[in-house]
């Protein structure tokens, strides 16, 4: 179990090292760097005022001196500065994360709220008008591309309320946070859920055929009983494994609802940082994305361990 | 075995003879999927004859006629720039379909050929590229797809080469297990001991039988690269202009138009929604018939 676990986390560093280098190669066979960007914003063209600002960012040095500058800070908690605003790249990425990670988890909290237990209805109801209503309408979630569904409910809110529930200062209290994220959160989770429903119901539908559960029945469980608890314990494992794939997955839905909803989150972020070439922050937001989807794969797998005694990884 | 069922089932409900009595019978086998197929057909013939159902120049500006309603003429009302929305509706499924079959088709060509590469050959070959699909697969699609749009700069190609990259790994790791499997099958043994060289398997033998896990997985994903061009052109990021994207469309209405000119919103992401809705109504029907094991 510990060489396991010794295994697992070198093979995870040796996938950020890979991501990392990816990263930096790919930002860097840009043609154009902000020098180039800040000039046609500008309209100048002094040769030699550019290349000053390249040298003053260290654009000048070689590739492989800026990647082992960037490596050495991070290993220092040093993430460089922002070209943009010119703050430390950790100054301006910290604060937004706790935003963008209470809307992540109050997304995968609607989903798993509604995705399991309208999963299990549509299996214990299977080939029912209730289940095909249900399995149209999680098909749809999976198609319904989420940031037109944020401006759907954009629409809905505007016209016939009259309120934008868009974030334009810091919360006041804990229930205007909540009132504030849980509409993009909606929006956000739809697709989770979805994926989440069609999963519980075909992972129940495979353990109600199963022999145990014909003598739950037999010695008189009630169908609640029999559903949710001897049958939805076994289904829901798979079910796990998509709750780990989603939060990460939950990233790309974050980019373009935080961009709807005028979030100031850090997926939004890395959208903004990607088209000023900002590269101390997107190398450092695209990392970081890689290291939450790595240590959730992780979790996940513990989890596994945790919820089935049948699984046992080998030493 | 699921032909011979299926042919069993055919006889039964007394289906017709020929192509005709085929798709008769799929039809009423998978009604959900026939529907996927109709609306998917319809989004192909829009995007062959779009010069023929519409009357406007999808870019043609019409400064008079700007956020105007949906009229007579006009049916999808137009832009803030006096662009017709019907014709640039029906020309984006032009762009979507492009983007959609083009980086399915390639993401699912050099997938396949990692994942046979990786799965019957093994070793240290298929050690290395696992380490690759690793690296490619710990950042989310559309994060990978916007870096790489990024790099190459906003095209329609490159668009399609943004997101085929990031679709690889999920195709390798299907046809790879497969290959395993595969490989250590009598006929491929048979293969073998008449002499037939191990790239001649791999291409004539274990290819073929991967076609109808390919097929499904590429059906669920033309559904999710359609979802990803319109969330990169939303951005800004995908498709550029004059190209009417469906994802463009809803960007440049976000802001400002949510309040003023609703059918600015609501028919590019219809579209987009229905156009992902029949993929994948067509993506289980097409897993029910070809992969009978996963069927509920």
């Amino acid at each position: 179990m510990g060489a396991y676990l010794i295994r697992r986390f070198l093979l995870m560093l040796l996938t950020l090292f890979g991501i990392s280098v990816v990263i930096f190669v790919l930002l860097r066979i840009v043609p154009g760097d902000i020098a180039d960007i800040l000039f046609a914003a500008a309209g100048m063209i002094d040769p030699a005022e550019k290349a000053q600002i390249q040298k003053d960012l260290g654009l000048d040095q070689p590739l492989l001196l800026q990647y082992g500058h960037w490596i050495g800070g991070l290993l220092h908690g040093d993430l460089g500065y922002s070209y943009v605003s010119e703050k430390p790249a950790l100054e301006e990425i910290a604060p937004r994360i706790p935003i963008s990670a209470k809307l992540a988890g109050l997304a995968l909290l609607f989903a798993v709220s509604f995705g399991i237990p309208l999963g299990v209805i549509s299996a214990v109801r299977q080939n029912t008008l209730l289940d095909y209503v249900l399995r149209v309408v999680s098909l749809s979630g999976l198609s319904l591309p989420s940031f037109w569904l944020g401006l759907l409910i954009l629409i809905v809110f505007v016209r016939y309320l009259g309120w934008i529930p868009i974030y334009t200062e810091p919360p006041a209290s804990a229930w205007d946070a909540f009132v504030l994220y849980s509409i993009p959160a909606a929006a956000v989770g739809f697709r989770s859920s979805a994926l989440m429903m069609r999963l519980t119901r075909s992972s129940m539908l495979e353990v109600l055929r199963q022999d145990y559960i014909r003598t739950a029945r037999a010695k008189g469980a009630s169908a609640a009983s029999v559903s949710f608890k001897h049958a939805l314990r076994n289904a829901v494992l798979p079910v796990v494994t998509i709750v780990g794939i989603e939060a990460a997955f939950l990233v790309g839905g974050l980019i373009v609802t935080e961009t709807v909803f005028n979030i100031p989150g850090v997926a939004r972020f890395l959208v903004e940082a990607i088209r000023w070439r900002d590269y101390p922050i997107v190398q450092n937001l695209v990392l970081f994305i890689a290291v939450v989807v790595l240590t959730m794969n992780f979790l996940i797998d513990m989890a596994y361990l945790a919820l089935d005694p049948r699984i046992a990884y080998e030493k | 075995m699921a032909v011979i069922e299926q042919k069993a089932e055919r006889a039964e409900a007394g289906a017709g003879q020929g192509w005709v009595g085929t798709l008769g019978y799929f039809g009423r086998r998978y009604p959900l999927g026939a529907a996927g197929a109709a609306i998917g057909i319809t989004f192909v013939l829009m995007a062959l004859f779009a010069d023929w159902i519409t009357t406007f120049d999808p870019t043609a500006t019409d400064p008079r006629g700007t956020l105007s309603w949906p009229t007579a003429i006009h049916p999808f009302g137009t832009d803030y720039l006096g662009r017709d929305m019907w014709s640039r509706i029906v020309y984006g499924a032009r762009i979507s379909l492009a983007v959609g079959l083009g980086s399915t088709s390639l993401g699912c060509l050099f997938g396949c050929t990692i994942g046979l590469m990786s799965g019957y050959f093994g070793g240290w070959l298929d050690l290395v590229i696992q380490r690759l699909m690793d690296i490619m697969q710990s950042l989310p699609l559309l994060v990978m797809a916007l870096v790489l749009t990024a790099a190459l700069g906003p095209s329609l190609p490159n668009t399609i080469i943004a997101i085929s990259i990031p679709l690889i790994p999920y195709v390798s790791r299907v046809i790879r297990s497969n290959a395993l499997m595969l490989r250590e099958m009598p006929y491929v043994e048979a293969a073998r001991a008449v002499g037939m060289n191990e790239f001649a398997i791999a291409v004539r033998h274990v290819l073929p039988n991967t076609l109808a896990p390919l097929i499904v997985l590429a059906t669920a994903q033309l559904g999710s690269t359609i979802l990803v061009e319109a969330a990169l052109s939303f951005l800004g990021l995908g498709v550029p202009e004059p190209h009417p994207s469906w994802g463009r469309m809803l960007s440049e209405s976000a802001a400002e138009y949510v309040r003023t000119a609703p059918w600015l919103v609501i028919f590019p992401g219809t579209a987009i929604s229905l156009a992902v809705f029949a993929t994948n109504l067509v993506g289980d029907a097409l897993r029910d018939i070809l992969d009978p094991r996963q069927r509920d």
